[in-house]
Order: C-alpha cells, then sequence, then structure tokens
C-alpha cells in the first residue's frame, strides 16, 4: 500500500519504478559501451585496427576514479582528466605505433593492453589485484545522456567536414591519400587519441556507477568485446558501433533464462551477422532501404 | 622546372632502373614511352616519394626533393594519377575532388563541432571551386554519384581531376588513355591540352601513340630501365633504337 502510494496509486509509474530498480545498471552499460563503441568506431573508420581501447578505458577510470576519492575532485573534472589522461597516452604510444598497420597494429596496441593490465595489477595506488573499492557513486542517468550526446554530436558534424573525408580517403586508400598531400600518420595519431579520449571518458563514468574497479575489466576480453560491438553493428556509419554495443549488452539479459548458455547466444548472433550481414546490421545501405520503405517503393524490388 | 640526375634505383639485387637522367621544362607536355616493365612508373613512383631511388638525385624548382615523403612532394607542387585507377570508390565524386583540395581548408576544429559561419562559408565556397575542377573534366552531371560506380574512362577523368584538385605545377599521368574508347581518347586528349593551356605542366605516361604524337612537345623513350632516346615526336619516330624497343630487331640487320 505504501508503495503505491508513493507511486501516486498509478499502476504503470510503479511499473517504471521497478522496472527501472531491476535494470538501471543494464541500461547504464549500455550506453558506456555505445560510448567505448564510438571509440574504437573512429580508429576503424580510418582504417586502423587498435585493441587498445579497453586499455584507455581503464586508464581513465583509475584516473577519474583516484581524484575523486583521494583529491575529492569535482565529478566534472575528473571525468574530463580521465578522458585527457589516456589521450595523452595514445598520443605518446600513436606516434611510433601508428606507422604500423594491419595486424601489426592491432598486435602492437593489444601488447600495450596487456602492459597496462599488468601495471594496474603491480601498482599500490591502483591497488594492486584487489583494484579500488568505494568509488562513490556520482553518475546518473542525464550525465551518460548528455555525454554520449556530445560524441553523438561530434561524429555527425564530422563527418561532412575537412577531418571527416581525409580519415575516409585514409580508410580507402592511404597510398593515395598520401599523394594528395595528406599527413596520414599525423591524422591516424590524432582519431586514435580522440578515440583514446572517448574510453577513458567511458571508463570515468563506468567507474562511478560500479562501485568497484579492477584490472580484469581492462584486459583482452573487453578489448575484443568493443571490438565486437563495432563488427557486428557495422563500421561504415556511426550508428552501427551503437546498435552493436546495445544489441550485444542486451541479449544476455533476455535471454537469462538459458543460464550459462546465455553467451554462447551472443556468439551465435555474431556468427551469423559476420555470414549473412558482412556489413554489420546498419550500414549505408540500411538507410537508403528504410527511405525505400517510406516512399513505399523499395518493397518489391 | 623537374631533373632526374641518375636516377638508379634496385629491387633486392635486380636493378630497374639505370642512370636515368631527364629534366622537363615549364609549360612542356613531357611524354614518357617505353615497352611494358621499361620501368616508367618506377620513375613516378620515385619522383612521387612512394619509392625511394637507391642513387641520384631529383631537383624540382630548384630545391632537392629526393627522399621527401609523398605528402611533401605534393606540397611542393607535384601531383600525380595511378595506372591502375585509385579514386576513393566508396566517396562522391565531389569528395574526391574536395579530398585533393583538402590544404585550403583553414577552418578550424572548434567552428567544425559549432557548425560556425567560417566553416559553412568555406565548405560552400570550395564545393563550387570543387565542381569548376570536375568541369574540366566533364563531370559536373555526375558530382553527387559514388566514385566506384562510374565507368572506367570516367574514373580516369575523376583521378585526373582529383589530382588538379591540389593545385600542383607539374601533373604526372600514368597512361591515361588506357581502356578507353577512341571517342574518350579523343576527348580526353583535348581536356589535357586544356589543361596545359591553363598553365599546368604535365608528364604523361603513355601506350598509345596518337596520344603521344598528338600532344606532347617533347618524348624520352625508355627500355630496360634506361632512356634510350629523347627528342620531339617526330625525331623519335625516327630513332632506330625506339623501333627495335618497339618492335624487336630485324633478323637480318642483327
Amino acid at each position: 500500500m505504501e508503495k503505491f502510494q508513493r507511486g501516486k496509486g498509478n499502476g504503470l509509474t510503479d511499473l517504471i519504478t521497478s522496472f527501472w530498480q531491476t535494470y538501471n545498471t543494464l541500461i547504464y552499460t549500455i550506453f558506456v559501451h555505445g560510448m567505448l563503441a564510438l571509440s574504437i568506431y573512429i580508429t576503424l573508420a580510418c582504417g586502423q585496427l587498435s585493441l587498445g581501447n579497453a586499455a584507455f578505458m581503464g586508464i581513465g577510470a583509475y584516473t577519474s576514479a583516484l581524484l575523486t576519492m583521494k583529491m575529492n575532485a569535482p565529478f566534472g573534472l575528473s571525468l574530463i582528466a580521465g578522458g585527457m589522461m589516456p589521450a595523452a597516452v595514445a598520443l605518446i604510444i600513436g606516434i611510433p605505433t601508428l606507422r604500423l598497420s594491419g595486424v601489426y597494429l592491432a598486435m602492437a596496441t593489444l601488447g600495450f593492453g596487456e602492459v597496462v593490465r599488468v601495471a594496474f595489477l603491480n601498482m599500490s595506488i591502483t591497488g594492486g589485484s584487489l583494484g579500488l573499492n568505494g568509488v562513490p557513486l556520482k553518475t546518473e542517468l542525464w550525465h551518460l545522456v548528455l555525454v554520449i550526446g556530445i560524441f553523438i554530436y561530434f561524429f555527425i558534424r564530422l563527418r561532412d567536414s575537412r577531418f571527416g573525408r581525409i580519415l575516409e580517403a585514409i580508410n580507402e586508400d592511404e597510398v593515395v591519400a598520401s599523394v594528395m598531400g595528406i599527413k596520414t600518420t599525423y591524422f591516424k595519431v590524432w582519431a586514435f587519441t580522440i578515440g583514446a579520449f572517448i574510453a577513458g571518458v567511458a571508463g570515468g563514468l563506468n567507474a562511478h556507477f560500479t562501485f568497484f574497479i579492477s584490472p580484469r575489466e581492462y584486459g583482452f576480453e573487453p578489448a575484443v568485446d568493443i571490438l565486437t560491438f563495432a563488427i557486428l553493428g557495422g563500421t561504415r556509419t556511426l550508428w552501427g558501433p551503437l546498435a552493436g554495443s546495445t544489441v550485444l549488452t542486451t541479449l544476455p539479459e533476455l535471454f537469462r533464462f538459458l543460464g550459462p548458455y546465455r553467451l554462447a547466444v551472443n556468439g551465435l548472433i555474431l556468427l551469423l551477422v559476420v555470414l549473412y550481414l558482412p556489413n554489420g546490421i546498419v550500414s549505408k545501405e540500411t538507410f537508403k532501404n528504410i527511405k525505400k520503405i517510406f516512399n513505399g517503393s523499395g518493397c518489391l524490388n | 622546372m623537374l631533373k632526374l640526375e641518375n636516377i638508379a634505383k634496385d629491387f633486392g639485387g635486380l636493378r630497374v632502373l639505370n642512370g636515368v637522367s631527364f629534366e622537363i621544362s615549364e609549360g612542356q607536355i613531357f611524354g614518357l614511352i617505353g615497352p611494358n616493365g621499361a620501368g616508367k612508373t618506377t620513375v613516378f613512383n620515385i619522383i612521387s616519394g612512394l619509392l625511394k631511388p637507391s642513387s641520384g638525385r631529383i631537383i624540382f624548382n630548384k630545391s632537392d626533393i629526393t627522399n621527401q615523403p609523398p605528402h611533401v612532394v605534393t606540397e611542393q607542387g607535384i601531383s600525380r594519377t595511378f595506372q591502375n585507377i585509385r579514386v576513393f570508390e566508396d566517396m562522391s565524386l565531389l569528395e574526391n575532388i574536395l579530398v585533393g583540395m583538402h590544404r585550403l581548408f583553414s577552418y578550424s576544429s572548434v567552428s567544425m563541432f559549432f557548425d560556425l559561419p567560417k566553416k559553412k562559408k568555406e565548405e560552400k565556397q570550395l564545393r563550387e571551386k570543387a565542381m569548376d575542377i570536375l568541369s574540366i573534366v566533364h563531370l559536373t552531371e555526375k558530382a553527387d554519384l559514388k566514385a566506384g560506380g562510374l565507368s572506367y574512362g570516367e574514373q580516369r577523368k575523376l583521378e585526373l581531376a582529383r589530382a588538379l584538385a591540389t593545385e600542383p605545377k607539374l601533373l604526372l599521368i600514368d597512361e591515361p588513355a588506357a581502356g578507353m574508347n577512341p571517342a574518350e581518347t579523343e576527348e580526353l586528349m583535348n581536356e589535357i591540352k586544356l589543361i596545359n593551356k591553363n598553365g599546368y605542366t604535365i608528364c604523361l605516361i603513355e601506350h598509345d601513340m596518337k596520344v603521344i604524337m598528338g600532344i606532347c612537345g617533347y618524348v624520352a623513350v625508355m627500355n630496360f630501365g634506361e632512356i634510350i632516346a629523347e627528342g620531339s615526336p617526330e625525331e623519335i619516330r625516327k630513332e632506330k633504337l625506339v623501333i627495335e624497343a618497339y618492335l624487336g630487331k630485324d633478323e637480318k640487320s642483327a
């Protein structure tokens, strides 16, 4: 009865409240994963396969968590620092490694990720293998909506700008891009650094609602997960990675009844998408097809 | 304008260029011809900075550009097209040109992020300029189509326009007429002449002798990595070594 009064006797509000109480962590996680998917999207957009984004997320998480815990820094400030720190690291390691390409860059960034994980494991300030316990709970839904909104806005602006076209040119043909007078390494390092910033902010936001962070959350497995978001969703538009991360984060909840097998469903879906939708679930054609359907001409041809 | 001094290039133990020297003067249409495998494209790759020569020097407008990376060579004013067409297939024609023009953009990332008037104005102006460049090769009507959907000949022309968009002084064109039908070739010759008249110096690799004889003022002939003859098209046509290189030696005279 008390419960009903709090919900002003409205069954719907009550339903929403109980839904929110059950699933708020999931919804928060969808936003964080969305940001991580965007962080790898910008490097993929210029044709670079970087697997360092989990490590960048970790650097951001520890930086901002330590700032709020030890220095009592305002949340906004610690989030920005949580983005700047991995961006600075990306700038330093990007200059030598982004001369590599393809699988070599993937290996180098994977190695970097391991170095970062082991560093978290052994430094005293990061709490070693125990991690950091008692990160203040500061992240609220509107923070996540605002931050991901800013990132999405940035990517939309990027699309029809000089920088966006340069990234696309590098993605299509790096040799030709260089002959067009483009300093390819310079722009690749920028893309890498922006990706690291986004991952770091995501890490900071994540740390401030999970209460606890530890090195294992930023190792090999999440690095591959982030890549999977983008591959499943499609890397040609910014909506692809967002769709991919949302699907892959929600599915294990929907298939909870399968118990330990539910992660196998993720694998199966990934397999099916790679086989039948090699461009991911959202490709450039997707929008054309939607438009066609609305114009009422596309369904039949 | 451009001077190659004794350029040599080895791939492992194989010497593909040997003592290549020639000079292109301003305003010329310079033809570089020779049988397949003579090393013509390697010369282009070395000039444009994609390959480093094993020895020798390249002087462009009095500055040494030997061993400079490709983007620096382009900034100095040399642009090129590719023998195997390399347009950005997934971008529109206009975007292809805009990539070539990227150095002309000056708006900051702040202007980009907030979509400030400076950015809008600059994008608009430079898009108009890109359309002008497309009009040189008669492709304005297809400006918003994907470059990958163009025909072979059209892609070659787009590549030419994209090279022009970098505002070069010297344009290196690698086999522009390959895969074109006679009518397209005719149109291309006129376009190249027009580009040349507008103040661009041109160096052309071509197999189609009609193109070479029709528009080049000076021709250098390569065979087995060496320059075997140079001169005006008429002189070259009579040169015995050139005829041998193309048609083989006469058994009796050999």
